[in-house]
């Protein structure tokens, strides 16, 4: 009874806040719910860094995608009767010891190193996130087998690994080195996703899922992997920049992109010639200024990611 | 109000096997009916098994953790003998499960609309239009005051009692005939968990379901069950309807439960404990599992564990003191 009398008055207490509350929020114009994803691309955007970074990037990747309307020259076609000029009016940086227009292989060569940045991303990513799910969300043998494969490929050196298959192709086109590069560098990723997945899948409303009659795939791509796409996306971005380097690398030391295909990487080549590397700097520095500045934008959008989907890791 | 058993749980063991060769034998030999429209509490301390006797019924047991023997009937199907993608037919649609963390339960990437809308799309093959309209009707069932913009809310806008709601909401989504209730307001306060048991209690009369509370608040089980069952060690000590448990406790763990409680007719200085801890899974004493720490022990209790004795026709308890050859 005196329970009773007691409880009363406080239940109609809180029904009377809680309806206050409600008068208030529909007074105000309803405001559209943000998800995860939006509130993390507003802390983006206010970071000046990563939006320098995407606007250089935009331009750069716009250059790439006009280069047929920014010069007249091919490439790829070589006159020996123009060999080693120095920037002119035709000529915007002069041409190379074959004779081919500077200006127009940076521009065609920067589609070359985004694409085999993103793609190789790209797929390193499918591989890393297949592995790295289904490893981490079942454990046991398959989680075993699965990383003892990781540990031996982490075991090997990447660039060594990398440079083995190479020398044993010999016919590299764009597309295999895409393949090439992704196979030996997806270990990382996959380890980063299943740690996380680890985690993730103790989680009561994994639990829930289960509980609602979903099934192992559908929570793996549905309800675990959207929980660590600021993970995943962040990591991609980085990967990109590491790809491009990489690239550069490879193709400065004749076993990338092999020659006439024009990348920034195998511009840098040139450079190789004492003559040219004191005497011709428009023929390298162009190509390693864009490997420059692309790779410290790509950075700065990692950066700025990582910060806009984990806010505490910006408190220093 | 019909009185079909819609859960049916006959000798239930679920083991864990452990890495040194240990075995917990976290439930073992568990009855359990629960029939429509009925309350069914499940008590008992921390490491009891409750939580694995849920699981269990809902076949969500994982590695190192076994069913090995007994029988789960859910309307008449025997659930151990189902493939896993059968399973997932059931789970959601004829048994719904409710958490103890409502701030964890929910998938924190979707909107609550999302998450009730994909239990119905599967389960019943509604459309996406169909399915909104019948979250919204839920939601608003649930009590949300203004469900058409809870829909396309988060859960980190809503507080751990609006979330409860909303879980509630998805566990009822396909009228379930059982519905497993797992601690469902320990994180909750106190003013909150009245709202929300009420809420379960009104939903279970109005689907006609029977409901398996699972808790260790005897204030709950007061308030809300018809019939209560105490768990010690992995083991149903005593069965009774409410009203008998709190007049007339047999079993002196439930006694010591009933004991430890505050009363507001009896004046004491302090509560009445139960010595020692509840032993773990892998090393119950070889006879009575709660021997160690009884009261009455005698000789027979330390040699071996008493069967289930029935004292009346609903009314039951596994100890020795109630044997019919004394």
């Amino acid at each position: 009874m005196d329970k009773e009398t007691l409880n009363t008055p406080n239940i109609n207490a809180v029904k009377t806040i809680e309806d206050n509350s409600e008068q208030n929020i529909n007074g105000k114009k309803p405001q559209k719910s943000k998800s995860p994803f939006q509130l993390a691309l507003r802390r983006f955007l206010k970071n000046k860094l990563a939006v320098i970074g995407v606007f250089t990037l935009i331009v750069i990747i716009a250059g790439s995608l006009s280069a047929p309307l920014l010069t007249d020259h091919s490439p790829t076609k070589s006159n020996l009767l123009m060999v080693e000029h120095p920037p002119s009016d035709e000529h915007l940086l002069g041409t190379d010891q074959s004779g081919r227009d500077n200006w127009s292989r940076l521009l065609y060569g920067s589609r070359i190193s985004l694409i085999v940045g993103f793609s190789a991303m790209f797929f390193t990513l499918i591989i890393g996130i297949i592995l790295g799910s289904i490893s981490g969300y079942y454990g046991g043998k398959i989680d075993n087998i699965i990383m003892r494969f990781t540990d031996l490929i982490l075991a090997l050196p990447f660039l060594v690994l990398a440079l083995t298959i190479m020398a044993i192709v010999d016919d590299i086109s764009v597309s295999l080195f895409v393949t090439i590069i992704a196979l030996v560098s997806w270990p990382n990723l996959t380890r980063i996703i299943r740690g996380s997945f680890l985690s993730l899948r103790e989680q009561e409303f994994v639990l829930g899922a289960k509980a609602i009659g979903a099934s192992d795939m559908r929570i793996i791509f549905r309800h675990m992997i959207p929980n660590i796409m600021g993970l995943i996306v962040v990591n991609a971005t980085l990967m990109v920049a590491v790809m491009i380097i990489v690239e550069s690398g490879l193709s400065f030391i004749g076993m990338g992109i092999p020659q006439p295909q024009p990348t920034w990487g195998n511009m840098l080549t040139e450079a190789l010639s004492v003559r040219i590397l004191t005497q011709h700097w428009y023929a390298w520095i162009p190509p390693g200024l864009c490997i420059l500045i692309t790779v410290l934008a790509i950075n700065f959008i990692g950066d700025g990611l990582r910060d806009a989907f984990d806010p505490k890791s910006n408190q220093r | 109000m019909t009185n079909e058993t819609v859960l049916d749980v006959k000798d239930l063991k679920t083991y864990f096997f452990l890495d040194d060769d240990k075995v917990a034998r976290a439930v073992d030999d568990v009855d359990l009916t629960v029939k429509a429209g009925e309350t069914v509490a499940l008590v008992g301390e921390s490491g009891s098994g409750k939580s694995i006797t849920s699981l269990s019924i809902m076949q969500l047991i994982n590695k190192p953790g076994k069913i090995v023997d007994g029988e789960v009937s859910l309307l008449g199907r025997n659930l151990l003998t189902l493939s896993d993608k059968e399973m997932t037919k059931i789970r959601g649609n004829d048994v719904a499960m409710i958490f103890q963390e409502p701030m964890t339960a929910l998938n924190p990437v979707y909107t609550i609309g999302n998450q009730i809308t994909e239990v119905l799309r599967k389960h019943k093959k509604m459309s996406k239009k169909q399915a909104r309209q019948r979250a919204i009707d839920l939601l608003k069932l649930v009590g949300f005051p203004r469900a058409d913009q809870t829909i396309d809310e988060y859960p980190h806008q809503l507080s751990g009692g609006m979330r409860q709601r909303a879980m509630i909401a998805i566990a009822i989504s396909c009228d379930p005939k059982l519905l497993i209730a797992d601690e469902p307001t320990t994180a909750l306060d106190v003013t909150i968990q009245a709202q929300i048991l009420d809420l379960m209690n009104e939903m279970k009369a109005k689907l006609n379901m029977g409901l398996l509370l699972i808790t260790h608040d005897l204030g709950v089980v007061a308030e809300y069950a018809d019939r209560v069952l105490v768990m010690y060690g992995g083991q149903i000590v005593e069965e009774s309807p409410k009203k008998v448990l709190f007049k007339d406790p047999k079993h002196p763990y439930t006694e010591g439960l009933l004991e430890s409680l505050p009363s507001i007719y009896k004046e004491e200085d302090r509560l009445g404990t139960i010595r020692g801890t509840v032993p773990p899974a892998h090393s119950f004493p070889e006879g009575c599992r709660f021997s160690s720490r009884c009261p009455h022990a005698m000789d027979q209790c330390f040699k071996s564990n008493p069967e289930i004795i029935h004292l009346d026709h609903d009314h039951a308890v596994r100890c020795y003191l109630y044997s019919k050859d004394d």
